[in-house]
Protein backbone atom coordinates (compact mmCIF):
# COMPACT_ATOMS: atom_id res chain seq x y z
CA UNK A 1 0.00 0.00 0.00
CA UNK A 2 3.00 2.23 1.51
CA UNK A 3 4.77 1.27 -1.85
CA UNK A 4 2.39 2.24 -4.33
CA UNK A 5 1.74 5.71 -2.59
CA UNK A 6 5.42 6.29 -3.17
CA UNK A 7 6.02 4.87 -6.62
CA UNK A 8 2.97 7.35 -7.91
CA UNK A 9 3.81 9.96 -5.27
CA UNK A 10 7.32 10.38 -6.60
CA UNK A 11 7.12 8.92 -10.10
CA UNK A 12 3.62 10.41 -11.08
CA UNK A 13 3.06 9.47 -14.37
CA UNK A 14 5.78 10.91 -15.98
CA UNK A 15 7.40 9.35 -18.46
CA UNK A 16 11.00 7.94 -19.30
CA UNK A 17 13.55 10.84 -20.84
CA UNK A 18 14.53 10.07 -24.51
CA UNK A 19 17.83 10.03 -23.75
CA UNK A 20 20.30 10.90 -26.91
CA UNK A 21 24.15 11.14 -27.64
CA UNK A 22 25.12 12.68 -30.69
CA UNK A 23 29.05 12.42 -32.11
CA UNK A 24 29.84 12.99 -28.69
CA UNK A 25 33.86 13.37 -27.55
CA UNK A 26 34.36 13.30 -23.87
CA UNK A 27 37.49 13.49 -21.80
CA UNK A 28 39.16 14.87 -18.99
CA UNK A 29 41.07 18.10 -19.35
CA UNK A 30 43.41 18.30 -22.43
CA UNK A 31 44.94 15.63 -24.48
CA UNK A 32 43.67 12.34 -26.32
CA UNK A 33 39.39 12.60 -25.89
CA UNK A 34 38.34 8.98 -24.04
CA UNK A 35 35.29 8.73 -26.03
CA UNK A 36 35.68 10.45 -29.34
CA UNK A 37 32.49 10.97 -31.99
CA UNK A 38 30.05 8.55 -29.92
CA UNK A 39 26.34 8.44 -30.95
CA UNK A 40 23.17 6.70 -29.00
CA UNK A 41 19.60 7.11 -28.80
CA UNK A 42 17.84 5.58 -25.86
CA UNK A 43 13.90 6.03 -26.62
CA UNK A 44 12.09 5.98 -23.10
CA UNK A 45 11.30 3.33 -20.86
CA UNK A 46 14.49 1.37 -22.44
CA UNK A 47 16.97 -0.51 -20.55
CA UNK A 48 20.59 -0.01 -22.57
CA UNK A 49 23.22 -2.06 -21.31
CA UNK A 50 26.57 -0.59 -22.52
CA UNK A 51 29.37 -3.31 -22.29
CA UNK A 52 32.94 -2.99 -23.51
CA UNK A 53 36.58 -3.38 -22.39
CA UNK A 54 38.14 -1.29 -19.81
CA UNK A 55 39.25 2.27 -20.69
CA UNK A 56 36.59 2.74 -23.59
CA UNK A 57 34.58 5.58 -21.74
CA UNK A 58 31.39 3.66 -20.34
CA UNK A 59 31.92 5.58 -16.71
CA UNK A 60 32.67 8.73 -19.10
CA UNK A 61 29.91 8.07 -20.64
CA UNK A 62 27.44 8.32 -18.17
CA UNK A 63 28.99 11.07 -16.24
CA UNK A 64 28.38 12.90 -19.39
CA UNK A 65 24.62 11.55 -19.40
CA UNK A 66 24.37 12.67 -15.54
CA UNK A 67 25.39 16.28 -16.84
CA UNK A 68 28.78 15.63 -14.08
CA UNK A 69 31.31 15.74 -17.31
CA UNK A 70 30.83 18.70 -20.21
CA UNK A 71 31.29 17.25 -23.72
CA UNK A 72 34.44 18.70 -25.56
CA UNK A 73 32.21 17.72 -28.91
CA UNK A 74 29.10 17.26 -30.00
CA UNK A 75 26.05 16.93 -27.87
CA UNK A 76 23.79 15.23 -25.25
CA UNK A 77 20.37 15.80 -24.71
CA UNK A 78 17.69 14.36 -22.76
CA UNK A 79 14.25 14.73 -24.35
CA UNK A 80 15.12 17.57 -26.73
CA UNK A 81 17.42 19.78 -23.83
CA UNK A 82 20.66 19.65 -23.84
CA UNK A 83 22.28 18.63 -20.92
CA UNK A 84 24.39 21.45 -19.39
CA UNK A 85 24.53 20.31 -15.52
CA UNK A 86 23.34 17.38 -13.05
CA UNK A 87 19.75 17.12 -12.43
CA UNK A 88 17.41 15.08 -9.87
CA UNK A 89 15.38 13.66 -13.11
CA UNK A 90 18.97 11.70 -14.52
CA UNK A 91 20.07 9.57 -11.29
CA UNK A 92 23.75 8.19 -11.17
CA UNK A 93 24.11 4.90 -9.33
CA UNK A 94 27.65 3.93 -8.56
CA UNK A 95 29.34 1.14 -7.96
CA UNK A 96 29.99 1.14 -4.35
CA UNK A 97 30.39 3.27 -1.00
CA UNK A 98 28.01 6.11 -2.38
CA UNK A 99 26.06 5.91 0.54
CA UNK A 100 26.84 8.77 2.86
CA UNK A 101 28.53 6.93 5.60
CA UNK A 102 27.33 9.16 8.75
CA UNK A 103 23.51 8.60 7.60
CA UNK A 104 21.79 5.13 8.52
CA UNK A 105 20.27 3.35 5.70
CA UNK A 106 16.85 5.81 6.09
CA UNK A 107 18.48 8.48 6.02
CA UNK A 108 19.79 8.01 2.95
CA UNK A 109 16.98 7.01 1.01
CA UNK A 110 15.28 10.27 2.73
CA UNK A 111 18.33 12.39 1.28
CA UNK A 112 16.53 13.17 -2.61
CA UNK A 113 13.42 13.42 -0.82
CA UNK A 114 14.18 16.76 1.11
CA UNK A 115 16.32 17.88 -1.59
CA UNK A 116 12.71 18.10 -2.94
CA UNK A 117 11.29 19.25 0.03
CA UNK A 118 9.28 16.45 1.28
CA UNK A 119 9.50 16.90 5.02
CA UNK A 120 8.87 14.47 8.05
CA UNK A 121 6.32 11.88 8.31
CA UNK A 122 5.61 11.65 5.11
CA UNK A 123 9.52 11.34 3.86
CA UNK A 124 10.33 8.94 6.90
CA UNK A 125 7.37 7.15 5.85
CA UNK A 126 8.39 6.96 1.76
CA UNK A 127 11.79 6.28 2.37
CA UNK A 128 11.04 3.09 4.59
CA UNK A 129 8.22 1.95 1.95
CA UNK A 130 11.15 1.80 -0.42
CA UNK A 131 13.92 0.05 1.82
CA UNK A 132 10.68 -2.71 2.15
CA UNK A 133 10.81 -2.47 -1.46
CA UNK A 134 14.72 -3.70 -2.17
CA UNK A 135 13.98 -6.09 0.55
CA UNK A 136 16.01 -4.01 3.80
CA UNK A 137 12.41 -3.55 5.87
CA UNK A 138 14.23 -3.70 9.59
CA UNK A 139 17.33 -2.60 8.56
CA UNK A 140 16.55 0.81 8.28
CA UNK A 141 19.04 2.05 11.27
CA UNK A 142 21.93 0.38 9.92
CA UNK A 143 24.65 2.41 9.25
CA UNK A 144 26.30 1.64 5.70
CA UNK A 145 29.28 0.10 7.58
CA UNK A 146 27.16 -2.39 9.54
CA UNK A 147 25.38 -3.30 6.28
CA UNK A 148 26.99 -5.91 3.54
CA UNK A 149 28.21 -4.92 0.25
CA UNK A 150 25.23 -6.11 -1.54
CA UNK A 151 22.48 -4.67 1.44
CA UNK A 152 24.51 -0.98 0.37
CA UNK A 153 23.32 -1.52 -3.40
CA UNK A 154 20.19 -2.61 -2.60
CA UNK A 155 20.00 0.86 0.10
CA UNK A 156 21.53 2.79 -2.71
CA UNK A 157 19.12 1.52 -4.93
CA UNK A 158 16.30 2.62 -3.11
CA UNK A 159 17.93 6.10 -2.51
CA UNK A 160 17.84 6.41 -6.20
CA UNK A 161 14.08 5.26 -6.66
CA UNK A 162 12.84 7.11 -3.72
CA UNK A 163 13.98 10.53 -6.04
CA UNK A 164 11.20 9.36 -8.64
CA UNK A 165 14.08 10.10 -11.62
CA UNK A 166 13.30 10.25 -15.17
CA UNK A 167 16.30 8.10 -15.96
CA UNK A 168 18.46 5.75 -14.31
CA UNK A 169 22.11 5.57 -14.93
CA UNK A 170 24.05 2.90 -13.13
CA UNK A 171 28.03 2.61 -13.44
CA UNK A 172 28.44 -1.19 -13.05
CA UNK A 173 26.16 -1.40 -9.93
CA UNK A 174 27.05 -4.87 -8.98
CA UNK A 175 30.43 -5.51 -10.10
CA UNK A 176 31.84 -5.32 -6.75
CA UNK A 177 29.89 -7.93 -5.63
CA UNK A 178 30.27 -11.83 -5.52
CA UNK A 179 28.54 -14.11 -8.03
CA UNK A 180 25.24 -15.26 -5.59
CA UNK A 181 24.69 -11.68 -4.58
CA UNK A 182 24.71 -10.13 -7.47
CA UNK A 183 22.14 -13.08 -8.84
CA UNK A 184 19.83 -11.13 -6.82
CA UNK A 185 20.20 -8.09 -7.14
CA UNK A 186 20.13 -8.54 -10.94
CA UNK A 187 16.35 -10.51 -9.93
CA UNK A 188 15.93 -7.32 -7.75
CA UNK A 189 16.61 -4.86 -10.31
CA UNK A 190 14.40 -6.48 -13.22
CA UNK A 191 11.53 -6.45 -10.96
CA UNK A 192 11.89 -3.18 -9.62
CA UNK A 193 12.48 -1.65 -12.76
CA UNK A 194 8.60 -2.78 -13.20
CA UNK A 195 6.97 -0.17 -11.38
CA UNK A 196 8.86 2.87 -12.87
CA UNK A 197 8.50 4.15 -16.20
CA UNK A 198 12.27 5.92 -15.86
CA UNK A 199 14.95 5.38 -18.94
CA UNK A 200 18.00 2.73 -17.61
CA UNK A 201 21.38 3.15 -19.12
CA UNK A 202 23.37 -0.13 -17.36
CA UNK A 203 26.86 -0.41 -17.48
CA UNK A 204 28.30 -3.73 -17.32
CA UNK A 205 31.35 -5.87 -17.98
CA UNK A 206 29.16 -9.05 -17.69
CA UNK A 207 27.99 -10.31 -20.96
CA UNK A 208 25.29 -12.43 -18.97
CA UNK A 209 24.49 -9.57 -17.09
CA UNK A 210 23.64 -7.23 -20.11
CA UNK A 211 21.55 -10.17 -21.77
CA UNK A 212 19.40 -10.82 -18.66
CA UNK A 213 18.61 -6.93 -17.93
CA UNK A 214 18.89 -5.05 -21.07
CA UNK A 215 16.49 -4.30 -23.79
CA UNK A 216 19.31 -3.73 -25.99
CA UNK A 217 22.93 -4.14 -25.56
CA UNK A 218 25.62 -1.80 -27.10
CA UNK A 219 28.95 -2.48 -27.18
CA UNK A 220 31.31 -0.12 -26.82
CA UNK A 221 34.67 0.45 -28.82
CA UNK A 222 37.61 2.88 -29.76
CA UNK A 223 35.27 3.97 -33.04
CA UNK A 224 32.35 4.94 -30.93
CA UNK A 225 29.54 2.04 -30.66
CA UNK A 226 30.68 -0.93 -32.26
CA UNK A 227 27.80 -3.12 -32.03
CA UNK A 228 23.96 -3.08 -31.12
CA UNK A 229 22.71 -6.06 -30.09
CA UNK A 230 18.70 -6.39 -29.21
CA UNK A 231 18.22 -8.99 -26.60
CA UNK A 232 15.54 -11.45 -27.61
CA UNK A 233 12.75 -11.32 -25.07
CA UNK A 234 14.76 -9.00 -22.85
CA UNK A 235 14.33 -9.94 -18.80
CA UNK A 236 12.45 -13.22 -19.51
CA UNK A 237 14.35 -15.70 -17.37
CA UNK A 238 12.59 -18.65 -19.49
CA UNK A 239 14.85 -17.63 -22.50
CA UNK A 240 18.39 -17.95 -21.01
CA UNK A 241 20.48 -20.20 -22.81
CA UNK A 242 18.21 -20.85 -25.56
CA UNK A 243 19.40 -20.21 -29.10
CA UNK A 244 18.36 -17.09 -30.02
CA UNK A 245 20.14 -16.21 -26.70
CA UNK A 246 23.43 -17.59 -27.22
CA UNK A 247 23.44 -15.87 -30.42
CA UNK A 248 22.70 -12.59 -29.44
CA UNK A 249 25.41 -13.72 -26.68
CA UNK A 250 27.87 -14.54 -29.33
CA UNK A 251 27.26 -11.30 -31.65
CA UNK A 252 28.25 -9.24 -28.16
CA UNK A 253 31.25 -11.50 -27.19
CA UNK A 254 32.85 -11.45 -30.93
CA UNK A 255 32.70 -7.82 -31.16
CA UNK A 256 34.08 -7.40 -27.89
CA UNK A 257 37.09 -9.66 -28.87
CA UNK A 258 36.94 -8.37 -32.02
CA UNK A 259 38.23 -5.12 -30.26
CA UNK A 260 40.45 -6.94 -28.18
CA UNK A 261 42.64 -7.58 -31.07
CA UNK A 262 42.46 -4.81 -33.06
CA UNK A 263 42.74 -2.06 -30.81
CA UNK A 264 42.57 -2.22 -26.95
CA UNK A 265 41.12 0.92 -25.61
CA UNK B 1 36.35 -7.48 -20.23
CA UNK B 2 40.31 -7.98 -21.90
CA UNK B 3 40.13 -11.49 -21.32
CA UNK B 4 37.02 -12.78 -22.63
CA UNK B 5 37.20 -14.22 -26.00
CA UNK B 6 34.11 -15.26 -28.27
CA UNK B 7 34.91 -18.99 -27.24
CA UNK B 8 35.21 -18.31 -23.36
CA UNK B 9 33.48 -20.29 -20.99
CA UNK B 10 32.64 -17.66 -18.60
CA UNK B 11 31.80 -13.79 -19.82
CA UNK B 12 31.98 -13.04 -16.13
CA UNK B 13 34.62 -11.14 -14.79
CA UNK B 14 36.99 -12.85 -11.91
CA UNK B 15 34.61 -12.99 -8.88
CA UNK B 16 34.36 -10.35 -6.13
CA UNK B 17 35.56 -11.36 -2.94
CA UNK B 18 32.77 -12.90 -0.60
CA UNK B 19 30.29 -11.08 0.86
CA UNK B 20 31.24 -10.11 3.73
CA UNK B 21 28.21 -10.83 6.51
CA UNK B 22 27.06 -7.71 8.27
CA UNK B 23 29.52 -7.01 10.48
CA UNK B 24 29.06 -4.62 14.00
CA UNK B 25 32.31 -2.03 13.34
CA UNK B 26 31.05 0.66 14.85
CA UNK B 27 31.66 1.72 18.18
CA UNK B 28 29.30 0.73 20.79
CA UNK B 29 28.08 4.18 22.51
CA UNK B 30 29.34 4.51 26.47
CA UNK B 31 31.99 1.38 26.04
CA UNK B 32 34.65 2.73 28.56
CA UNK B 33 38.04 0.86 28.74
CA UNK B 34 38.76 -1.95 31.66
CA UNK B 35 39.19 -1.01 35.21
CA UNK B 36 42.04 -1.62 35.74
CA UNK B 37 43.72 0.57 33.05
CA UNK B 38 41.89 3.05 34.97
CA UNK B 39 43.98 1.99 38.02
CA UNK B 40 46.95 2.03 35.73
CA UNK B 41 45.81 5.83 35.04
CA UNK B 42 45.44 6.90 38.23
CA UNK B 43 48.58 5.00 39.37
CA UNK B 44 50.98 6.79 36.76
CA UNK B 45 49.52 10.15 38.85
CA UNK B 46 49.83 9.12 42.52
CA UNK B 47 53.72 7.26 41.49
CA UNK B 48 54.54 10.99 39.83
CA UNK B 49 53.22 12.93 42.98
CA UNK B 50 55.31 10.39 45.46
CA UNK B 51 58.46 10.80 42.91
CA UNK B 52 57.83 14.38 43.17
CA UNK B 53 57.50 14.19 47.14
CA UNK B 54 60.34 12.03 47.31
CA UNK B 55 63.01 14.52 45.25
CA UNK B 56 62.00 17.63 46.98
CA UNK B 57 61.66 16.24 50.62
CA UNK B 58 65.00 14.33 50.47
CA UNK B 59 66.43 17.07 48.97
CA UNK B 60 67.90 15.41 46.06
CA UNK B 61 70.60 17.61 44.42
CA UNK B 62 71.83 15.30 40.91
CA UNK B 63 73.20 18.23 39.17
CA UNK B 64 69.41 19.54 38.75
CA UNK B 65 68.69 20.38 42.80
CA UNK B 66 65.43 19.61 44.40
CA UNK B 67 66.29 21.13 47.06
CA UNK B 68 64.47 24.39 46.44
CA UNK B 69 61.63 23.33 44.70
CA UNK B 70 58.36 23.59 47.06
CA UNK B 71 57.16 19.74 48.19
CA UNK B 72 53.44 18.22 46.87
CA UNK B 73 52.35 18.81 50.09
CA UNK B 74 53.57 22.29 50.38
CA UNK B 75 51.52 23.07 47.42
CA UNK B 76 48.59 21.50 48.69
CA UNK B 77 48.62 23.33 51.94
CA UNK B 78 49.05 26.63 49.54
CA UNK B 79 46.17 25.06 47.16
CA UNK B 80 44.39 24.65 50.60
CA UNK B 81 44.32 28.62 51.31
CA UNK B 82 43.78 29.73 47.66
CA UNK B 83 40.69 27.18 47.28
CA UNK B 84 38.98 29.68 49.99
CA UNK B 85 39.90 32.77 48.31
CA UNK B 86 37.28 34.16 45.74
CA UNK B 87 39.89 35.47 43.45
CA UNK B 88 40.83 31.98 42.83
CA UNK B 89 37.50 31.04 41.05
CA UNK B 90 37.71 34.45 39.40
CA UNK B 91 40.57 34.17 37.99
CA UNK B 92 39.57 30.59 36.78
CA UNK B 93 36.49 31.69 35.15
CA UNK B 94 38.12 34.87 33.69
CA UNK B 95 40.78 32.84 31.66
CA UNK B 96 38.36 30.37 30.67
CA UNK B 97 36.30 33.00 29.21
CA UNK B 98 38.82 34.43 27.21
CA UNK B 99 39.81 30.68 26.14
CA UNK B 100 36.12 29.81 25.18
CA UNK B 101 35.62 33.05 23.56
CA UNK B 102 39.29 32.65 21.69
CA UNK B 103 38.46 29.29 20.82
CA UNK B 104 34.58 29.25 19.52
CA UNK B 105 35.31 32.62 17.33
CA UNK B 106 38.75 30.30 16.02
CA UNK B 107 36.48 27.44 15.26
CA UNK B 108 33.73 29.16 13.20
CA UNK B 109 36.05 31.50 11.49
CA UNK B 110 38.68 28.42 11.27
CA UNK B 111 36.34 25.86 9.88
CA UNK B 112 34.68 28.52 7.35
CA UNK B 113 38.05 29.82 5.88
CA UNK B 114 39.30 25.80 5.64
CA UNK B 115 35.72 25.03 3.47
CA UNK B 116 36.56 27.68 1.29
CA UNK B 117 40.42 27.22 0.48
CA UNK B 118 39.64 24.17 0.06
CA UNK B 119 36.36 24.35 -2.38
CA UNK B 120 37.21 27.74 -4.11
CA UNK B 121 40.59 28.25 -6.19
CA UNK B 122 39.78 32.01 -6.26
CA UNK B 123 39.44 32.11 -2.33
CA UNK B 124 42.31 29.94 -2.53
CA UNK B 125 44.22 32.40 -4.24
CA UNK B 126 43.40 35.39 -2.37
CA UNK B 127 43.29 33.25 1.26
CA UNK B 128 46.12 31.52 1.04
CA UNK B 129 49.39 33.77 0.86
CA UNK B 130 48.20 35.97 3.60
CA UNK B 131 47.45 32.41 5.47
CA UNK B 132 50.48 31.40 4.72
CA UNK B 133 52.56 34.23 5.46
CA UNK B 134 51.06 34.82 8.96
CA UNK B 135 51.38 31.08 10.46
CA UNK B 136 54.72 31.22 10.95
CA UNK B 137 53.87 34.03 13.17
CA UNK B 138 53.76 32.72 16.98
CA UNK B 139 50.78 33.74 18.12
CA UNK B 140 52.13 35.24 21.21
CA UNK B 141 54.51 37.53 19.18
CA UNK B 142 51.27 39.17 18.57
CA UNK B 143 50.95 40.93 21.83
CA UNK B 144 52.14 44.17 20.65
CA UNK B 145 50.30 44.33 17.56
CA UNK B 146 47.11 42.92 20.09
CA UNK B 147 48.13 46.18 22.13
CA UNK B 148 48.13 48.33 19.34
CA UNK B 149 45.07 47.13 17.64
CA UNK B 150 42.42 46.13 20.41
CA UNK B 151 40.81 49.51 23.00
CA UNK B 152 41.32 46.91 25.96
CA UNK B 153 43.48 44.18 27.17
CA UNK B 154 40.77 41.78 26.89
CA UNK B 155 39.93 41.77 22.96
CA UNK B 156 43.79 41.85 22.71
CA UNK B 157 43.92 38.44 24.83
CA UNK B 158 40.69 37.19 22.76
CA UNK B 159 42.75 38.03 19.97
CA UNK B 160 45.52 35.95 20.53
CA UNK B 161 43.74 33.23 21.63
CA UNK B 162 42.29 33.17 18.62
CA UNK B 163 44.89 33.46 16.09
CA UNK B 164 46.80 30.45 17.95
CA UNK B 165 43.73 28.18 17.55
CA UNK B 166 42.57 29.61 14.24
CA UNK B 167 45.64 27.88 11.89
CA UNK B 168 45.73 24.11 12.88
CA UNK B 169 41.94 24.11 12.71
CA UNK B 170 41.95 26.10 9.21
CA UNK B 171 44.89 23.61 7.81
CA UNK B 172 43.43 20.34 9.30
CA UNK B 173 39.77 21.72 7.89
CA UNK B 174 41.46 22.11 4.44
CA UNK B 175 42.90 18.92 4.32
CA UNK B 176 39.65 17.13 5.55
CA UNK B 177 37.30 18.72 2.59
CA UNK B 178 40.26 18.31 0.02
CA UNK B 179 40.33 14.36 0.45
CA UNK B 180 36.88 14.05 0.70
CA UNK B 181 35.78 11.25 -1.75
CA UNK B 182 33.81 12.58 -5.06
CA UNK B 183 31.47 10.36 -5.01
CA UNK B 184 29.33 11.94 -2.24
CA UNK B 185 29.35 15.11 -3.84
CA UNK B 186 28.58 13.94 -7.15
CA UNK B 187 25.68 11.28 -5.60
CA UNK B 188 23.93 15.21 -4.17
CA UNK B 189 24.30 16.57 -7.05
CA UNK B 190 22.60 14.12 -9.12
CA UNK B 191 20.03 13.97 -6.71
CA UNK B 192 19.68 17.36 -7.49
CA UNK B 193 21.30 19.01 -4.82
CA UNK B 194 22.83 22.33 -5.14
CA UNK B 195 25.84 23.95 -4.01
CA UNK B 196 24.94 24.92 -0.45
CA UNK B 197 22.82 20.78 -0.15
CA UNK B 198 26.44 19.66 -0.86
CA UNK B 199 28.25 21.78 1.84
CA UNK B 200 25.63 20.93 4.42
CA UNK B 201 25.13 17.22 3.91
CA UNK B 202 28.36 16.09 2.32
CA UNK B 203 30.96 18.48 2.81
CA UNK B 204 30.95 19.35 6.85
CA UNK B 205 29.73 16.09 8.09
CA UNK B 206 32.00 14.29 5.93
CA UNK B 207 35.44 16.46 7.09
CA UNK B 208 34.10 16.43 10.84
CA UNK B 209 36.24 13.87 11.49
CA UNK B 210 39.53 15.81 10.00
CA UNK B 211 37.91 18.98 11.86
CA UNK B 212 38.07 17.27 15.25
CA UNK B 213 41.43 16.90 14.91
CA UNK B 214 42.20 20.51 14.26
CA UNK B 215 40.17 21.67 17.20
CA UNK B 216 42.07 18.93 19.39
CA UNK B 217 45.27 20.91 18.56
CA UNK B 218 44.06 24.37 18.65
CA UNK B 219 42.86 23.95 21.85
CA UNK B 220 45.98 22.43 23.55
CA UNK B 221 47.75 25.94 21.61
CA UNK B 222 44.76 28.07 23.30
CA UNK B 223 46.21 27.53 26.38
CA UNK B 224 49.82 27.90 25.32
CA UNK B 225 48.85 31.74 24.15
CA UNK B 226 46.01 32.59 26.81
CA UNK B 227 48.44 32.27 29.97
CA UNK B 228 51.19 33.50 28.01
CA UNK B 229 49.36 36.20 26.56
CA UNK B 230 48.02 36.97 30.56
CA UNK B 231 51.29 36.64 32.05
CA UNK B 232 52.31 39.44 29.96
CA UNK B 233 49.56 41.75 29.76
CA UNK B 234 46.82 40.46 31.91
CA UNK B 235 46.01 41.81 34.86
CA UNK B 236 43.55 38.77 35.79
CA UNK B 237 43.22 35.55 35.03
CA UNK B 238 45.60 32.26 36.26
CA UNK B 239 48.31 33.03 33.67
CA UNK B 240 48.63 36.41 35.55
CA UNK B 241 48.21 35.07 39.09
CA UNK B 242 51.02 32.16 38.62
CA UNK B 243 53.37 35.28 37.54
CA UNK B 244 52.50 37.91 39.80
CA UNK B 245 53.18 35.00 42.29
CA UNK B 246 56.78 34.64 41.18
CA UNK B 247 57.41 38.31 41.56
CA UNK B 248 56.82 37.72 45.06
CA UNK B 249 59.17 34.47 45.14
CA UNK B 250 55.87 32.72 46.47
CA UNK B 251 56.79 28.98 44.60
CA UNK B 252 54.09 27.25 46.06
CA UNK B 253 51.54 29.73 44.52
CA UNK B 254 53.51 29.11 41.16
CA UNK B 255 53.00 25.84 41.98
CA UNK B 256 49.45 25.77 42.06
CA UNK B 257 48.75 28.18 38.81
CA UNK B 258 50.92 25.75 37.41
CA UNK B 259 48.64 22.23 38.27
CA UNK B 260 45.38 24.31 37.92
CA UNK B 261 46.31 25.40 34.16
CA UNK B 262 47.45 21.66 33.84
CA UNK B 263 43.93 20.54 35.05
CA UNK B 264 42.10 22.77 33.28
CA UNK B 265 43.89 22.26 29.33
CA UNK B 266 43.13 18.82 30.66
CA UNK B 267 39.71 19.24 31.25
CA UNK B 268 38.95 21.34 27.73
CA UNK B 269 40.86 18.98 25.72
CA UNK B 270 38.49 15.69 27.15
CA UNK B 271 35.36 17.96 26.56
CA UNK B 272 36.95 18.70 22.70
CA UNK B 273 37.32 14.88 22.54
CA UNK B 274 34.13 13.29 23.93
CA UNK B 275 32.49 15.80 21.61
CA UNK B 276 34.17 14.45 18.66
CA UNK B 277 33.77 10.65 19.60
CA UNK B 278 29.96 11.70 19.92
CA UNK B 279 29.46 13.35 16.45
CA UNK B 280 31.72 10.93 14.42
CA UNK B 281 30.29 7.45 15.91
CA UNK B 282 29.51 6.67 12.43
CA UNK B 283 33.56 5.99 11.95
CA UNK B 284 34.49 2.64 11.93
CA UNK B 285 35.66 1.21 15.10
CA UNK B 286 39.76 1.52 15.39
CA UNK B 287 41.81 -1.44 15.01
CA UNK B 288 40.37 -3.44 18.98
CA UNK B 289 42.36 -2.20 21.71
CA UNK B 290 43.55 0.36 20.67
CA UNK B 291 44.57 3.80 22.32
CA UNK B 292 41.76 5.63 23.28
Amino acid sequence: MTLTDATTATTGHRSGLRLRVDRVSLGYGPGEPVVRNLSLDVPPGEVLVVVGASGCGKSTLLRALAGLLPVAAGTVAADGTTITGPSPDRALVFQDDALLSWRTARRNVELPLSIRRVTGADRRRRAEGWLARVGLAGQEHRLPAQLSGGMRQRVQLARTLAGGPRAILMDEPFGALDAQTRAAMQRLLVDVLRSTPATVVFVTHDVDEALFIGDRVAVLGPGGVQTLVDVPQPRDPATRGTPVVRAARGTILAALGADDRSHPC
Amino acid sequence: MTTASAAGPSATVAPAPAEEPPAEPVRRAGRGPHPLRWAVRIGSLVGALLLWQWLTAADVTLWVRFDRLPTPVAVAEQFGRVARDPVYYQDIAQSLVRILSGFALAAVVGIAAGVAVARSWLLSDVLQPLFEVVRPIPAIALVPVAILLFPRNEEGIVFITFTAAFFPILVSTRHAVRALPTVWEDAVRTMGGGRWRVLSSVVLPGALPGVFGGLSVGMGVSWICVISAEMISGDFGVGYRTWHAYTIVDYPAVLVGMVTIGVLGWGTAAAVELLGRRVTRWLPARQAGGAR
